[in-house]
């Protein structure tokens, strides 16, 4: 018995220690990101790279998206004479979950990546050692300027991949299933509600801020040259993806659960 | 010199990873003015030392005494200002790959101490020409530097907001011995004009004879050994006669294989 309780006990135990050293990094950054001094040029920086730069990539998953959603909807919807639904289907899928949940685990792959080897090579070349010797707090310096980014572009990243989704289903209903355009855009607006699009800008603000997170963390973090960066930065793709997946449940759970 | 309160005291210093002992009671001072070299082989510590006094590591057991001021568990606003007294010649340089040359020669005024960036680029310029270097390379980024040049550029980052203590992590290694032998010429030049306190960790004794007034060398987590740079040929040490001599018979025994 003992050779099977023993390691789990101790991954159970590895694991409540790394959720410990994570909680404790996130307040510290917070309590970083809210007192001054701001780096402004460096938020505007990270603005820039993780939301205009995730545009095209964001774009390409949602306008596909959109448009296998009514194509799977009308192969599926045609055997109960729903197809009138698809509108409907394709606007709330997007904008409660599927733009939020592709455009975080996309901007996961990218973003999280990205900062997980930036952070993770300063940190093995000395350079975070090099921030603090020249008076400057690497978490308000790295960190914090990323975190805030994160939270505030992928919400406006969401928006436009909400707003493309629904345009790539509206191009497969209108060209390829024959909808009237015009009932289809009067479909999508009048049943769909705010809480939708709200519910969804949230998730997106939450996944921005985990996955700038994890990028951070993982990164800061790191040990041991070019292999200890390469394992920061999967860490940081898998670990920014599982939180997603849990965290949309949860954030649904709180949203829309009777 | 003030022999009353040395710039630099530690007592006691302990610090271990896990199982292993990196430092194990080490006892040393710096007198103001003066420029202390720790010598030790490689993987004995003097890393860890250089972390522990600067405060980028906190050391288990001991204090750091900065001025006679109990600095070891200095944080927030209290380390930044301590901060400002230091400054550090990384082994690898360190130079922050996202700036230009001068940008991270300027870094410490601009970022630390708010100087604006008109002035931090003039401050800056100087001291790149303070290390040889013409102002051209300012605007160059760090990659396109050979490893000497980004030495000296480290070397310029760390005295640009003159500190009152400079610390230098292997000054030399990595740079054949005539660029190392420049940069040593440096570091005398750059701390006689100052008139700064030097720690620095070698292993490279040319580099140390230059270096030094006094040195002190680490073994075992502990110093075995400190005296005048003078004395260091006749110190009747056996672990610094050994070290000197680059034998590998002596009481040194180099652990081959990770137990």
């Amino acid at each position: 018995m003992v050779p099977i309780v023993q390691p789990l006990g101790r991954a159970f135990l590895g694991f409540l220690e790394t959720t410990g050293r994570i909680c404790i990094f996130t307040l510290t950054a917070v309590s970083h990101a809210l007192r001054p001094p701001y780096y402004p040029r460096l938020i505007l920086r990270q603005m820039v790279e993780i939301g205009y730069y995730s545009l095209p990539v964001v774009g390409l998953t949602a306008i596909f998206t959109g448009m296998v959603l009514a194509l799977q909807s009308y192969t599926g919807f045609t055997r109960f004479n729903a197809e009138s639904a698809i509108p409907n289907v394709v606007v709330i899928s997007i904008a409660r979950e599927l733009g939020p949940v592709l455009a975080g685990l996309m901007v996961a792959g990218r973003i999280g990546a990205a900062i997980a080897a930036e952070i993770g090579t300063m940190r093995v070349t000395e350079q975070i050692d090099a921030l603090t010797t020249l008076s400057t707090n690497p978490f308000k310096y790295l960190i914090a300027p990323r975190l805030i980014a994160g939270l505030l572009m992928l919400p406006c990243l969401v928006l436009v991949a909400d707003i493309i989704g629904v345009f790539g289903g509206y191009v497969v209903s209108t060209v390829k299933l024959s909808f009237n355009p015009q009932v289809y855009i009067r479909n999508t607006i009048d049943f769909l509600e705010p809480i939708d699009v709200i519910s969804g800008l949230v998730k997106a603000a939450v996944f921005g801020f985990i996955v700038a997170l994890m990028g951070c963390y993982h990164g800061y973090n790191s040990r041991g040259g070019a292999q200890g960066v390469g394992a920061a930065t999967t860490n940081a793709v898998v670990s920014a993806s599982i939180l997603i997946l849990t965290f949309n449940y949860a954030i649904t759970e709180l949203f829309f659960a009777r | 010199m003030n022999r009353a309160v040395p710039k630099i005291a530690l007592k006691g210093l302990k610090k271990r990873f896990g199982p292993k002992i990196v430092l194990d009671g080490i006892d040393l001072e710096v007198a103001t003015g003066e420029s202390l070299v720790v010598i030790g082989g490689s993987g004995t510590g003097k890393s860890v030392l250089l972390k522990c006094i600067i405060g980028i590591i906190e050391p288990d057991e001991g204090t750091v005494l900065i001025d006679g001021e109990n600095t070891t568990h200095l944080a927030g606003a209290d380390r930044t200002r301590l901060m400002r007294k230091f400054g550090m010649l990384f082994q690898g340089s360190a130079l922050f790959d996202s700036l230009k040359v001068w940008e991270n020669v300027a870094f410490g005024l601009i970022q630390g101490r708010g100087v604006g960036r008109t002035e931090a680029k003039e401050i800056a310029l100087k001291k790149l020409a303070a290390v040889g270097l013409p102002p051209e390379v300012g605007d160059l980024s760090p990659s396109e530097l050979s490893g000497g040049m980004q030495k000296r550029v480290g070397l310029a980052r760390a005295i640009a907001a003159e500190p009152e203590i400079i610390f230098f992590d292997e000054p030399t290694t990595g740079l054949d011995p005539i660029m190392g032998d420049v940069i040593n010429d440096l570091i005398v030049e750059c701390r006689r004009q100052l008139g700064a306190t030097t720690l620095s960790i070698t292993h490279d004794l040319a580099s140390a004879r230059k270096i030094a007034d006094r040195v002190a060398m680490i073994h075992g987590g502990k110093i075995v050994w400190s005296g005048p740079v003078s004395q260091i040929d006749r110190s009747g040490n056996p672990y610094v006669d050994q070290f000197i001599h680059g034998r590998a018979e002596g009481p040194i025994k180099m652990p081959v294989k990770v137990r």
